[in-house]
């Protein structure tokens, strides 16, 4: 199992010479690396997958624009999963540190965007009313927390390593151990919610849901390649992940009545 | 060999499974856990516009509402202004009007609602005029990635007749799937909508 390559930077972004705006539409996006949309293994895609072609929309202001969020929307702790919800100690659990960088696909971080995560507690179970799973609720965890990323685009955020946990789709079917991530970038087009998963996991390559992925360099490039680097000695180890969101084109010669 | 073009690839997209309120909504999964959180609200006393509500349900293949939907929507201002700096349009930024908000349906019924106001129209880049609409985003379990529409208003049919996107839509008995119902309760001004993910009726959804 190949993990995430370093995202390569582009040299654009230390050049001195002004470039013009991003503010073209995003590229398209490639769909051949996301999973289809109907991927029966994962049973509860049967019903809920539109059967008519999706309509391509040239991006117009809709879609090239999208909500801004800023430190006054976040509390101090929101990135701390290991105190955020703690009412009379830490939470039980491999206490980890995720971090990473977003990036757009020309390789330049994007700064100054929404980051949400959400996840079960150690044992595998969700702090959420649907959730009937025998392991107990952990009740110094709540499972979710959010961040902004800074000027290079960069994130992190403490929390405990979730469990794998069973769900209702095969017979026996179990989740490998992951976080959940919801991402903004700087237009609605870009908006993501995927799927983070730790190194050397052996349920990866069994799970109908990781598996609606077709193409398997995308699947790796879901999966948190342990990080020593990172870590913090006798407290925490590290988690390295990268999110990538469609890149922007520049609007070089467009016929705009305010020119470039 | 020319030179490689080295642009990365897009993360893959992953449903948002069923417990995506922990993360997004966490009071509807139980529990309180920030100071501050994001709502279906997208107005203040003093946003400007006609206020409305926006309520809806999500089907499924077999007519069945999803109960486990969330929604965001995304839309301009009551002057056609989206708050986002790549809007370069005149019309005047609103600075209490974020235009974005998220709502889970309800684990009853269904329902989804948004309280915002009606956008403005707003001008494209060729500089025809779009109709009001208001950008929707759907995620869900069984949902591998998020789904695009759009909603239209009833009550701006001369508008909806011009509008560049809606009349992208080759079968035009389908551009019916994104209109909005106007109606008033109680004096509050409603817009009912039905998102069909599958079936004779499907909602039209974009690649964006």
């Amino acid at each position: 199992m190949n993990v995430q390559a370093p995202a390569l930077r582009d040299p654009r972004l230390n050049s001195p010479e002004p470039f013009t705006p991003r503010d073209g539409g995003f590229f398209q996006r490639d769909r051949t690396i996301h999973p289809p949309a109907y991927a029966p293994g994962y049973k509860s895609s049967v019903l809920r997958s539109p059967r008519q072609a999706l309509l391509s929309l040239e991006n117009s202001v809709s879609e090239i624009t999208g909500p801004v969020f800023g430190h006054n929307d976040l509390g101090a702790l929101d990135n701390d999963l290991i105190r955020n919800y703690a009412k009379d100690g830490d939470p039980v659990g491999e206490r980890i540190i995720v971090h990473g960088r977003v990036l757009d696909e020309t390789g330049r971080g994007v700064p100054n965007t929404l980051v949400e995560f959400w996840q079960a507690n150690a044992g595998g179970r969700y702090r959420h009313k649907k959730d009937t799973y025998l392991a107990p609720i952990d009740p110094n965890f709540g499972g979710c927390g959010r961040a902004l990323t800074d000027d290079t685009g960069y994130y992190y955020f403490r929390t405990v390593k979730p469990g794998p946990y069973p769900w209702r789709n095969f017979v026996n079917s179990w989740r490998p151990a992951h976080i959940h991530f919801s991402v903004f970038g700087s237009g609605f087009a870009q908006r993501l919610i995927t799927q983070m998963y730790f190194e050397g996991d052996p349920l990866i390559p069994v799970c109908p849901i990781l598996t609606t992925i077709p193409d398997k360099d995308a699947l790796d490039r879901l999966v948190a390649p342990l990080d020593l680097n990172a870590s913090t000695p006798f407290d925490s180890l590290a988690y390295r992940f990268d999110i990538v969101l469609r890149g922007q084109r520049s609007t070089y010669f467009e016929n705009r009545p305010e020119g470039n | 060999m020319p030179q490689p073009l080295d642009y990365l690839k897009e993360t893959a997209s992953q449903t948002a499974g069923p417990y995506v309120h922990i993360g997004l909504i966490p009071a509807m999964a139980g529990f309180d856990i920030f100071e501050k959180n994001f709502s279906n609200v997208l107005v203040t006393p003093n946003t400007q516009g006609e206020r409305i509500t926006l309520e809806g349900k999500v089907l499924d293949g077999s007519g069945s509402p999803l109960r486990d939907v969330l929604l965001e929507i995304w839309q301009a201002n009551a002057a056609g202004r989206y708050n986002h700096p790549a809007d370069r349009s005149v019309g005047a930024l609103d600075e209490e009007f974020r235009g974005w908000g998220r709502g889970g349906s309800d684990f009853e019924s269904g329902v989804v609602t948004f309280e915002t106001i009606k956008p403005g129209a707003i001008t494209d880049k060729a500089g025809r005029k779009c109709a009001p609409h208001v950008n929707v985003w759907i995620v869900a379990r069984g949902i591998n990635i998020g789904l695009n529409t759009r909603l239209y208003f009833s009550d701006e049919e001369a508008a909806n007749a011009a509008d560049p996107v809606l009349n992208l839509v080759e079968p035009q008995v389908r551009r019916k799937t994104l209109i909005a119902t106007r109606s008033e309760r109680a004096g509050k001004v409603v817009y009912s909508f039905t998102i069909n993910l599958q079936g004779p009726d499907e909602t039209v959804f974009f690649d964006v």
